[in-house]
């Protein structure tokens, strides 16, 4: 997508990820801000599925044109997930960062970290 | 020809054939006259065992002379290069190349000297080594200087082994390497390929070290600290004392990497530093010809810890009587081994020692005075006019060899990218400076305009980049679809990136 967006229904960690939180799950992606600053991604390698991810560590790379980035996790817990689509089209982080270019999905170890994120208002704010 | 398109330049529709794209069988470049009267051939198996003889011929291109000299001459022109025009490519210094150097290299007894001759009839090219890695040990202020690194990254992982071997001899098996997170992506490279688990250092508001942070990553499980001073965004770590003593406090070594050596060259040395191991791009600072891969050197010094373990043999210089012999000394029973065949490159050796003794001491500082010179007045230049205001530096303050500016008001006020002004550039002659790195800046520019250029071409420069914003101004999509007048207009990087052809297909 050309122009800026962030979603309400997200939550947002300043290392410019965020989390889509339902349940006692989330879809973790990268916002439109990091992939605009990324430019066009050519590689996504994930986790394994079973694995644990972090807050605020990192648990998977981009590759852009530019440069490898670190993807840092918003919140915590077990992959449950790996978007298999992005291996022959991560362009899909571009296009369309918080649909088809999600990354991991997780099984929240502590949802209350979530009470610790942005939304989309403060995000947008602190891009400023 | 194809038709052309408006984005792409004839020679880009017509794809550049390799040499053997070119062959037509039987033509060739030189013949051999008939054999004279009385004079028989004799069978090629008579003169070479069977078993060494090829049961294919070889796939060779055939070829006329022309064709061979044209073809080779015509890609040469294609490049650009530094004696094409001004080649401000951060961190790699793209300094002339002086002819001397390739005059000096070409003569017969150096150029055709067979790498396995014995050293006793060798003893000018070992007396060529050794003064070179005397001369080296003097610029890095560093005891012991070996040769047998072949290039930046090999002196990179040859700087790691012996940190592992320095370590394992002292009976400790520290598993960390520490890096700036401005260090170049070879060190975290290296470090990886050693063995090494990389831990990265923080940047200060002032560019250097974030001393805090570093103190907060140290302890006895370090094995080295990775450091460039001056760094990539081209500021001296003005912290290296203390940065050294905490390092060297926690039982680790400091590496230094000499990719910025361009800029301190007789001004300061990496061993009154602290550092114990340093590698020098010979290709950088002692006007080495950068090749893609091509013959390289990347020499590395040491302290006096760290000298039991370097690569053997080493060149000595033997004193027996009044006679002088230079030497290859195996006898290293801790060094980590051998990194390659023979000696190394030797014409390189002796292109980087005719540099150094044509230029001698003092003009090796003064290249480095001036090399921090032109850095500093075109940073100055471009903080002015628009190049101010859409192209900020990034850690405003003096700089050493080379600055980093951001074009994130650019890209933002212009609609026009770092990319996109680097390729127009191209249009104007100008090789671009290194661009998207070092990552921790928005959109960089980084710019290393080094000493052999004149003011008037750092001036050209500048007044170039003005053009470009102000074309901006206007219109931004004669950057964002420039190049218009290079052999090949803007490539797919995305698509080389995401579908590579490593493999010409031919036709």
């Amino acid at each position: 997508m050309a122009e800026a967006s962030y979603p309400e229904d997200l939550k947002y960690h300043p290392e410019h990820d965020w989390a889509r939180i339902e349940g006692g799950e989330a879809t973790l992606g990268i916002t439109w801000y990091a992939q605009d600053s990324l430019g066009e991604v050519v590689f996504f390698e994930g986790p394994e599925i079973g694995s644990e991810v972090t807050k605020d560590q990192p648990y998977a790379e981009v590759e852009s044109v530019k440069a490898v980035s670190d993807v840092v996790a918003p919140v915590s817990g077990e992959v449950i997930a790996v978007n298999e689509s992005l291996a022959d089209a991560p362009e899909a982080i571009n296009a369309d960062p918080y649909e088809t270019g999600w990354l991991i999905k997780i099984r929240l170890s502590d949802p209350s970290e979530a009470d610790t994120l942005m939304d989309s208002a403060a995000y947008a704010a602190s891009l400023e | 020809m194809s038709a052309t398109t408006l984005t792409e330049t004839p020679q880009q529709a017509d794809r550049a054939k390799t040499i053997y794209e070119k062959s037509v069988p039987g033509r060739r470049a030189a013949q051999l006259p008939p054999l004279g009267e009385g004079i028989n051939e004799t069978p090629i198996d008579e003169l070479i065992p069977a078993h060494l003889l090829r049961e294919q011929p070889a796939e060779l291109p055939e070829v006329s002379e022309p064709e061979i000299i044209r073809h080779y001459n015509r890609l040469s022109r294609r490049n650009f290069d530094l004696d094409t025009g001004f080649y401000p490519l951060g961190s790699c210094t793209m300094k002339y190349n002086p002819r001397l150097n390739e005059r000096v290299a070409g003569l017969p007894g150096h150029a055709k000297l067979h790498p396995a001759t014995d050293p006793s009839d060798a003893q000018g090219a070992l007396q060529l080594m050794y003064l070179l890695q005397e001369s080296l040990s003097e610029i890095t202020g560093l005891p012991t200087v070996s040769l047998q690194p072949s290039a930046g990254s090999q002196g990179e992982l040859a700087g790691l082994l012996l940190t592992r071997a320095y370590h394992d001899d002292q009976g400790r098996n520290p598993t960390k390497v520490l890096t700036p997170d401005t260090a170049h992506g070879t060190n975290p490279a290296s470090v990886t390929m050693a063995g090494y688990e990389v831990v990265k250092v923080a940047t200060n508001e002032q560019g250097g070290v974030d001393v805090e942070d570093l103190k907060s990553k140290i302890d006895d499980d370090v094995a080295c600290l990775m450091l460039t001073n001056p760094n990539t965004l081209g500021v001296f770590d003005e912290n290296i004392a203390e940065i050294s003593s905490l390092v060297h406090d926690a039982g680790g070594l400091l590496y230094y990497d000499g990719a910025n050596l361009n800029a301190i060259m007789g001004q300061a040395r990496p061993g009154d530093m602290g550092f114990d191991i340093v590698h020098v791009n010979l290709h950088k600072s002692f006007s080495q010809p950068h090749g893609g891969g091509g013959p390289g050197a990347g020499p590395i010094a040491v302290s006096g810890r760290v000298e039991p373990f370097i690569p053997r043999p080493q060149v000595v210089r033997n004193e027996i009587g009044d006679e002088v012999f230079f030497d290859l000394d195996y006898d290293r029973p801790k060094s980590i081994g051998r990194l390659r065949g023979f000696q190394g490159n030797f014409g390189v050796f002796v292109r980087s020692l005719a540099y150094i003794l044509s230029l001698g001491g003092d003009g090796l500082s003064e290249a480095s005075r001036l090399a921090v010179l032109n850095a500093n007045y075109l940073k100055q230049r471009l903080s002015e006019g628009r190049a101010g205001k859409y192209l900020p530096v990034a850690f405003d303050r003096h700089c050493m060899h080379e600055f980093v500016l951001s074009g994130a008001p650019m890209k933002k006020d212009l609609g026009i990218k770092t990319l996109d002004l680097a390729k127009r550039l191209l249009d104007f002659g100008f090789h671009p400076p290194t661009v998207y790195f070092p990552l921790l800046v928005d959109e960089a520019l980084m710019v290393e305009p080094v000493e052999t250029e004149a003011k008037s071409d750092l001036d050209a420069f500048a007044e170039a980049i003005e053009s470009i914003l102000e074309e901006a101004e206007g219109d931004a999509t004669v950057a964002q679809n420039a190049p218009y007048t290079t052999p090949v207009r803007r490539l797919d990087e995305v698509g080389a990136t995401r579908k590579p052809v490593i493999r010409q297909q031919i036709a």
